[in-house]
């Protein structure tokens, strides 16, 4: 059955307290989602208060500055700093999102700072991400054909090419994902809305082969259509995509072939 | 749990596609398409008869247009409602023999009632 309240094991405790240097000016709480799989301990929420004078100006400089001034134990992932790469994806004021490209001043009172939802966690706010995936996988990301390769490149008219937009984009932070309540209830089976993304993008290429196998693939009442709707996908997407819309892409190839 | 030594991908793989679920989705937009003029219409014709006495509107249900639009109301909405419940159960039940049951009992009782009404119908237009 659907999970309404969380397991025992993962209530969430009050944890420890850092507070700001003396004579820091500006400063700004911040409450960080911990969890250590070694400690037997259920997770906790320590509050952090960080000088925004000595700290750039995203959320996450304000987690590499805990890290190194305040309290090293702090774990996450992070990489390009730049939105591109999708390593840091948490949760964030209640909303999935990139804490490189999150500015602290966007956020009006304390910075609440969990790890994705839903995902099991290997430490604070790192998820486990190896059935996303695995889903991933699943969907043969790469360039079918069997027309033999051409001496030169595979021709695209730029109208073919276009319909690629806003789905190359996508940069697999599964903030989409985790933030889909039918990939929560049903995420063994449903592909939720990065992954279905992602295959469109491949049906949608026109140097592609393969399209009806993908179509056949995608074709059952959980892989794709656990999808409802609901648009939380393309409210919280950090690139400003939309997975919602290339859903609807797939099921309308769905009807057109049917007929 | 000897399924934890599956790999992932064999996992996501699973048994499958079902190669199914399209008939399904487009068959509930089709139905919700169609409820729109019906129910409009069946408003209008329950406001058009109030204070109707219960000749009158025997005799509205019984005109072959009426009753006709009457079973079209009936099968779409208890189709329709088929339909979404079904979703609903697979969405929040995961025990299988759980989902099974109440997929079957809820399906059963729209069929009966579905059945009720139309049949209601057809003794009033062969009255």
């Amino acid at each position: 059955m659907v999970e309404f309240a969380l397991p025992a094991n993962s209530k969430v405790g009050k944890g420890k307290f850092w507070p700001a240097p003396e004579g820091a000016k500006t400063t700004k709480v911040f409450k960080v989602y911990r969890w250590h799989p070694k400690d037997g301990a259920n997770p906790r929420v320590d509050t952090y208060e960080v000088d925004l004078d000595t700290c750039g100006p995203m959320v996450l400089d304000a987690l590499i500055k805990i890290k190194n001034e305040i309290d090293p134990t702090l774990t996450f992932r992070r990489s390009c700093r730049e939105g591109i790469c999708g390593s840091c994806a948490m949760n964030i004021d209640g909303t999935n999102t990139l804490a490189c490209t999150k500015y602290i001043s966007d956020m009006t009172d304390e910075v609440r700072v969990y790890p994705l939802p839903h995902m099991p966690v290997v430490k604070d706010l790192v998820p486990d991400l190896t059935h996303a995936i695995a889903q991933y996988s699943a969907i043969e990301p790469w360039l079918k054909t069997t027309t033999p390769a051409p001496e030169r490149e595979r021709p695209q008219s730029p109208e073919e090419r276009a319909k690629l937009d806003g789905l190359w984009e996508c940069i697999l932070c599964f903030c989409c994902t985790t933030s889909c309540p039918s990939y929560w209830w049903n995420g063994d089976r449903y592909l939720g809305p990065a992954i279905l993304l992602q295959a469109y993008r491949w049906i949608a290429d026109s140097r592609d082969e393969a399209t009806g196998e993908r179509l056949d693939q995608l074709e059952d009442p959980f892989r794709l259509y656990r999808c409802h709707t609901i648009m939380n996908c393309t409210r919280t997407c950090p690139k400003g995509l939309n997975p919602a819309k290339a859903i609807a892409e797939i099921k309308k190839l769905m009807v057109e072939r049917r007929g | 749990m000897a399924s934890n030594l599956r790999s992932p991908l064999a996992r996501v793989r699973g048994l499958g596609s079902a190669k199914d679920g399209t008939g399904h989705w487009w068959a509930q937009r089709l139905t919700a398409l169609a409820l729109i003029p019906l129910t409009l219409w069946f408003v209008a014709g329950v406001l058009g008869h109030v204070g109707a006495d219960y000749a009158e509107v025997r005799a509205w249900i019984g005109h072959p247009v009426t009753a006709g639009l009457f079973l079209l109301l009936i099968g779409a909405t208890f189709y329709h409602a088929a339909l979404g419940v079904q979703v609903v159960i697979e969405d929040y039940v995961h025990n299988e023999w759980a989902k099974l049951a109440s997929l079957l009992t809820v399906k059963a009782a729209l069929l009966i009632l579905g059945l009720a009404a139309a049949l209601a119908v057809l003794s009033i237009l062969f009255d």
